[in-house]
């Protein structure tokens, strides 16, 4: 276990000194925010360096906060550092209007389904993409389900009692 | 839209697999490019059965949304459960009572050996055998009935939730399990004379769907596909969860790659369940199955993760809490959808008929992917 979270901090705070922010450890695992013109540019670092080698992408995913004025879409990686096992998590915000972020298919063959399946959800333009088309739902669809404009219940319903779902 | 198949202009053939067909064990449709028999790509097309699991994450309390996770992979059920309530406990830093974390992870491993078992008879009905079905099946009821007495159900469990499990083993649970190990003993060697050793099987699995150690880390194959390719990705060895680390058993690791160091990691993986049970069954402590928990759950602003391993590979529950009772987002990491993005890559040049070998031994549960 030669990799601890605060070399890592350390490393990329080196090579890309404050443009990296919010660095916490919720659990032990590392978290920071990068300006989503860098995210390539971190990423292949992460990917190439000779002590970091995250190669592992475990998983892609966006979070949709309506209230995060020009910062609406977060798109969260995670990676994996498969020789000392450990992992972090770095994310990126993205305005809502125009969610362009560069692709990760040139350095993970498994990006290329995660990308698809975070536009398919949230609509985020992966730029550079080699196949950016749905992949869960129908193509004729011309919506983003997951976003947090789409109620999946309706709240004001009342013949339900809610106090028998838990939720008094 | 699902187009007739129709010769390209170079002269490819492309056809379709599925949406329903034997071999894709549910709804999975594969757009084939052929070149004579020789596989030029393989698209496929994904969603049939899609739920939008997460969207409906959104609106259940921490306690109801482990109970839709039972319909992702449905035959690692329990595991699907023990992920999500880990997450959660995490949050909410539960301390699970010993005898719950023993139960659970007899369970997990029973749900393992089941869903080896149906995939080895799956897979060999695939391959042409149809007798290997019910070898399993005979086995893999036993456990059934196993669940069916203690949680209620025999493939839905919902028996873990958050703190412990639903409730206390049936007081014949711990002979019946004994039973079972001894009949697996007892059966498993006929399931190398049946397929393992068989020449014929041997020749239509080995050196077909290879993947090597590189192209697995690449597309995130986890689970026994990514062990057969020779990647030590095991989850309950790496990051270990309940009591796994003070539990003695193996990762299994095959170095070939093709689609029979898949298959070998499988069979040795029921063995490394049963040596993990046998180390259990007699010494579940006493105690609570259960922690005492809030009626109602509410997890503290923030990120959570927790990454299981069920018997088609890593498991991630991603929670985002906004401090409500709901989570604010949920995603899942299957398994199974990693896995299937590597099969256009392990396809392509082979021959149409390996195509079957190599689904096979992916072990796709389409509901897993679909989510």
């Amino acid at each position: 276990m030669g990799l601890t979270n605060e070399h890592i901090k350390q490393r990329l705070t080196e090579k890309f000194g404050d443009q990296l922010i919010n660095f916490e450890e919720p659990y032990g695992m590392l978290t920071f925010e990068a300006p989503r013109e860098l995210n390539l540019k971190v990423l292949n670092f992460l990917y190439d360096d000779e002590e970091l080698k995250f190669r592992f992408m475990t998983d892609l995913c966006a979070v949709h906060y309506p209230d995060n004025k020009g910062k609406e879409l977060a798109v969260v990686y995670h990676l994996h550092n498969l020789v000392d096992n450990c992992r972090i998590r770095f994310k990126v915000f993205a305005p809502v209007e125009q969610p362009d972020v560069y692709t990760a298919t040139g350095l993970f063959s498994a990006a290329n389904w995660m990308e698809r399946e975070t536009y398919d959800f949230y609509g985020v333009n992966f730029v550079g993409h080699p196949n950016l088309k749905r992949i869960l739902n129908v193509e004729e669809m011309d919506y983003f389900p997951l976003r947090k404009e789409f109620p999946l219940e309706d709240q004001s319903r009342v013949d339900k009692d809610d106090e028998m779902f838990g939720r008094g | 839209m699902i187009e007739e198949s129709f010769t390209t202009a170079e002269g490819d053939l492309v056809i379709n697999v599925g949406p329903q067909h034997p071999a894709t064990h549910g709804v999975l449709h594969l757009v084939i490019t052929l070149n004579g028999e020789t596989i030029k790509k393989v698209e496929p097309h994904l969603g049939y059965i899609h739920r939008s699991i997460e969207k409906m994450s959104e609106s259940l309390t921490y306690r109801q949304f482990i109970y839709v996770t039972s319909r992702m992979d449905y035959l690692s059920a329990h595991i699907n459960n023990h992920a999500c309530a880990l997450c959660v406990e995490k949050g909410l830093q539960i301390e699970v009572p010993g005898r719950a974390q023993s139960i659970r992870i007899i369970m997990d491993e029973l749900t393992r050996i089941a869903s080896h078992e149906l995939w080895w008879g799956a897979m060999s009905m695939d391959l042409g055998a149809f007798t290997p079905f019910f070898h399993a099946f005979r086995e893999r009821e036993v456990i059934n009935e196993i669940m069916e007495e203690t949680c209620g159900a025999r493939l839905t469990m919902n028996y873990m939730v958050p703190g412990g499990v639903m409730a206390d083993i049936h007081p014949n649970f711990q002979r019946r399990v004994k039973d079972f190990i001894t009949l697996y003993k007892k059966k498993i060697h006929e399931y190398d004379e049946l397929i393992t050793g068989n020449i014929i099987f041997q020749n239509r699995m080995k050196n077909v769907g290879y993947l090597s150690s590189e192209d697995a880390i690449a597309y995130g194959v986890t689970g026994p596909a990514g062990r057969g390719s020779g990647v030590s990705c095991d989850v309950r060895k790496h990051s270990p969860y309940e009591i796994y680390d003070k539990l003695e058993f193996d990762e299994v690791l095959e170095t070939a790659g093709d689609s029979f160091a898949r298959y070998l990691v499988r069979i040795r993986e029921m063995n490394q369940s049963v040596r993990i049970i046998e180390q259990l069954i007699d010494n579940i402590p006493d105690g609570d199955f259960q922690a005492k928990t809030k009626a109602v759950l509410k997890l503290p602003k923030g990120e959570f993760y927790q990454r299981v391993e069920t018997a088609r590979g890593e498991l991630g529950v991603y929670i985002v809490s906004e401090g409500g009772t709901t989570p604010y987002r949920i995603k899942y990491r299957s398994p199974g959808f990693s896995n299937l993005s590597a099969l256009d890559h392990m396809a392509r040049g082979s021959k149409l008929g390996d195509l079957v070998a190599m689904m096979g031994t992916l072990d796709l549960v389409i509901p897993d992917i679909d989510r």
